[in-house]
């Protein structure tokens, strides 16, 4: 019953969101007039975050997301009003709350929102002058040497602190959009011939990457359908297309065929911080019998996914959608009677996981916890307790 | 009679003989023609003469195996291997007797013969029982062989053969010859599995047969139908089903003049399991009971009245039938309702009629537990035990079979049902049950897998591959959202669909195997088996 709830208010909140919108005064400023074009981009961003999130898996690409969600966070950059970096981050933790808000399952939102701060962060740094190597390391001792808190220290106001926060951001999303492309790259890396290589559900990634190796090598791909969207028919059909060997089996004869597999590369919707992964459901059987039969397994993700948060709270990790996709209501005698769940993702645990392969290169699961140090602040992790 | 056996099969195999002679024989035998008593002891002559060259190029060692095979043949397999060898003049007797215009010359001529040869057939008994004892002396000297556990060397059963030319052959000449339909192939087989059958529902063999149909008994052309369509599927209601068709036919069977009950009966039935081996691959169990009903029938004295004898294997189907299953079941509830205590939660797979029987024992016995069945594509079986589980008031939850690791730290027990259990330890269940074990024991949830004595079968597996059946591939497709991905999965050229039935679990996952013999490990399943030999 609890699933039902969650749908109702979804919708309760996104008709708010609507009428917000329909409430706003026809009667413009010319100054404010780019405000209210941001506040309405805003809420078109998140009432469409609510909407695709509910139903079967995620209509939208992450990739997509991401991009738009940064292109709307330099786009709060440069027309929001703020004086000094502070402020800014102020901002953009706020949108940021309610973008995560809007969809907590979509964490490249939230992690997008990180990269921001962190990229204002560097540049306030290297716009006063101190090397940012010193800033991030958290050590005792400048726990104990410090005293004051460094937030005092964003007051101060740039003139072209705006300028290089906005390149910044249009760097990111260069990178942004050239992810698959560095990913499938590295495809001959790890693929020979006459291989028989396992996958589960659709990624795009994945999808990039298989094809990518399948113009020099020849190999076969068996796909698990994985119900109840059985997103694995779409992702037989697109390989197919490209003259790969590909074969579906249905999610339980995943143990049954592992024996003859040599690999299994599967993308995730997220990298947790301790190295491990939400990915759909199934996956970690999936993963169990590979590590049965060690069998290497490979994920496909890039650094956008990679996101701070670990695996511990019991009540925002699952994710659960309407169970008439598990129990149709042609069943309708014994639907009354009987708990159908539907969740829609699946931990695994970082000891079942062999390579990490994302855009800067290949990487052990023991080693996502550095990657994180890199991307982003430590302050940050957390959004909802930000200063 | 087992040696003259072995070498008709020699003389089909070897028909690149410089003799001409043997040649034409053996041409005219297969064609079903008459031979003359003549004839046909000079076929065996040159066999015999055949046989001796090659033993003699081979060696003493082999041919102290070739005799100890021949020998045991002799007395294990009596019954099986003189139909098998007369399954070829019976029917053409059978067909010919339809069109009574030139049977009744051909008949008793025959009859004759075959009182001869089983005249002969006694001495050559009589003779290998004396040799038998000489070749089991020197026999304890090897290691390897013994003598009274020593299993006859299986031939491989045909299902698995789909890639041999040679073996299809075989089987098409076979079928032809019982008048049995058919039945082709259909789509683009996985290469892997391409020693295997796989059929389309669509097209099931009784459309080849013609109405009325004179061959086969309509009671067995409605079970392949049956069994064809999956509408009766589950391997206690097959076999079942194919008892009472069985029931059936041994009613409505009359013996013809100048032929014994025990041997006719026999006779008759090979095409009728041949047509239901073509409609669906026999389950381990189908295997056992018709075993079992074969050796009953041959034991049936030659002086018993037709209708005490039909009266005899009426209650003889029956009381396998409630042995074997129905008080099996009873016996499987007592034991496994001590396995469950109050606040468990168990977890089922699929729709097995044991295990649906034992939770319903236990909820009647007040025993307090929810239950949570898990359910996979594509046959969704699940939804079947849903139904009466809850209809007999038992709470229960359902999920997929992807779902898994969601579910799994919520519960206690997984009790699963088997298909057969193989005599290395391993059961053979229907596909995604090794799935459930896996994950099963990654949380450290015990196992218990209940089954039958009677689905103990002696062969061995280790994967899931050599030996499975492959359903229906189109099953796999699904419309969503009004969209139909894999529709014209037959024109892509690289796609292929794979709809495994069975897969087999290690001995490692399972914890414990609730039988009507009591609670044993999943190794000492040949331990019953010798256990079951010796009483037999």
């Amino acid at each position: 019953r609890l699933h039902s709830l969650h749908v109702l208010s979804d919708r309760f909140q996104e008709t708010l969101a609507r009428n917000q919108r329909f409430t706003e005064t026809p009667v413009k400023m010319p100054g404010a007039d780019k405000e209210t074009d941001l506040s309405e981009r805003i809420e078109s961003f998140l009432s469409e975050l609510k909407r695709c999130g509910r139903g079967a898996g995620s209509l939208r690409d992450s990739a997509e997301t991401a991009r738009e969600t940064t292109a709307l966070l330099r786009r709060i950059t440069a027309q929001a009003r703020w004086g000094n970096a502070g402020e800014l981050m102020e901002i953009i933790r706020k949108e940021g709350r309610r973008m995560t808000a809007a969809q907590p399952s979509e964490t490249t939102v939230g992690n997008m929102v990180r990269r921001v701060l962190k990229i204002i962060r560097e540049e306030y740094a290297r716009s006063r002058g101190s090397s940012e190597e010193t800033d991030q390391q958290e050590s005792l001792h400048k726990l104990l040497t410090s005293g004051g808190s460094s937030e005092d220290n964003f007051r101060q106001h740039f003139a072209h602190l705006k300028a290089n926060v906005i390149e910044a951001i249009n760097e990111l999303l260069t990178e942004l959009e050239g992810t698959t492309d560095n990913i499938s790259m590295q495809a001959l890396e790890h693929i020979h011939s006459n291989e028989v290589i396992m996958t589960i559900g659709r990624s795009r990634t994945v999808e990039a990457f298989l094809k990518d190796a399948a113009r020099k090598r020849k190999f076969h791909v068996i796909v698990a359908e994985c119900a109840p969207f059985c997103q694995g028919h779409e992702m037989a059909t697109s390989l197919c297309k490209e003259d790969i060997e590909t074969t579906v089996i249905p999610d339980a004869a995943i143990f049954a065929v592992m024996s003859r597999v040599n690999k299994v590369i599967i993308g995730t919707q997220t990298v947790l911080a301790n190295g491990g992964l939400r990915a759909v459901n199934g996956t970690h059987t999936l993963a169990l019998a590979a590590k049965h039969h060690s069998t290497p397994l490979i994920v496909c993700a890039p650094m956008f996914k990679l996101s701070p948060q670990f695996p511990n709270e019991e009540d925002t990790f699952h994710k659960f959608v309407s169970p008439h996709e598990v129990l149709p209501f042609t069943e309708g005698e014994i639907l009354s009677k009987v708990n159908a769940h539907c969740p829609v993702f699946d931990y695994v645990p970082p000891e079942l996981i062999t390579l990490f392969i994302s855009n800067i290169g290949g990487n052990a699961p023991s080693y996502i916890y550095r990657l994180m140090s890199e991307l982003y602040h430590p302050e940050d992790h957390e959004l909802y307790t930000g200063k | 009679m087992a040696d003259s056996d072995g070498r008709q099969v020699d003389s089909i195999n070897h028909s690149t003989e410089e003799d001409v002679k043997l040649q034409e024989v053996v041409q005219a035998k297969c064609e079903g023609k008459e031979l003359t008593k003549e004839e046909k002891q000079r076929l065996r002559k040159e066999k015999k003469q055949h046989k001796k060259n090659k033993k003699d190029d081979r060696g003493p060692p082999e041919k102290e195996k070739e005799k100890e095979k021949a020998s045991v043949l002799a007395p294990s397999k009596p019954a099986t291997q003189s139909p098998a060898h007369k399954a070829a003049p019976v029917p053409v007797n059978a067909s010919a007797s339809e069109s009574p215009v030139a049977a009744e010359k051909p008949a008793k001529s025959k009859a004759e013969q075959r009182a001869e040869r089983r005249a002969r057939q006694d001495t050559e008994r009589a003779s290998k029982q004396g040799k038998k004892e000489g070749g089991q002396q020197s026999a304890s000297s090897k290691p390897k062989a013994t003598p009274n556990e020593l299993q006859p060397v299986k031939r491989l059963p045909e299902h698995i053969q789909v890639d041999d030319p040679a073996a299809l052959k075989k089987l098409a000449k076979k079928l032809e010859r019982q008048q049995v339909p058919l039945r082709s192939d259909y789509g683009y087989k996985v290469s892997l599995f391409s020693h295997l059958h796989q059929y389309s529902r669509k097209n099931p063999p009784t459309q080849q047969i013609s109405i009325p149909a004179t061959v086969i008994h309509p009671s067995i052309v409605r079970l392949g139908l049956q069994y064809s369509q999956g509408i009766i599927a589950g391997s206690n209601a097959r076999s079942v089903a194919l008892l009472h068709a069985f029931k059936q036919v041994i009613q409505d069977y009359s013996t013809p003049p100048n032929e014994e009950l025990s041997r006719d009966l026999v006779n008759k039935l090979s095409p009728y399991i041949s047509f239901l081996s073509q409609c669906r691959p026999l389950s381990a169990s189908m295997g056992n009971a018709i075993k079992h009903i074969k050796k009953e029938i041959s034991n049936i004295p030659s002086q018993c009245k037709e209708e005490e004898a039909k009266r005899r294997l009426q209650e003889c189907i029956d009381s396998y039938i409630n042995e074997k299953i129905i008080l099996a079941s009873e016996a499987i509830s007592k034991y496994a309702i001590e396995k469950i205590s109050d606040g468990d939660v168990i977890l089922v797979y699929g729709c097995s009629s044991l295990v649906n029987h034992i939770l319903c024992e236990a909820f009647e016995k007040q025993r307090k537990f929810r239950v949570i069945v898990v359910d996979s594509r594509p046959r969704l079986e699940g939804r079947e035990a849903l139904r009466r589980l809850v209809k007999k008031g038992i709470r229960c939850t359902y999920v997929l079979i992807s779902a898994l690791s969601y579910i799994l730290p919520e519960v206690s027990k997984v009790f699963l049902g088997a298909h057969a259990l193989l005599a290395n330890g391993y059961v053979m269940s229907r596909v995604g049950t090794s799935q459930i074990a896996l994950v099963a024991k990654a949380y450290n949830v015990p196992v218990l897998v209940c089954c039958e004595t009677y689905k103990f079968c002696e062969r061995v597996q280790t994967d899931s591959f050599v030996s499975n059946e492959l359903d229906d591939p189109d099953d796999l497709i699904v419309t969503r959202n009004g969209k139909t991905h894999l529709e014209n999965w037959q024109t892509v050229k690289s796609l292929g669909l794979l709809n495994l039935v069975y897969d087999v679990t290690p001995p490692d996952f399972v914890d414990l195997v609730i039988t009507d013999l009591g609670m044993i490990p999943c190794t000492s399943v040949p331990v019953v088996l010798r256990v079951k030999n010796v009483d037999q």
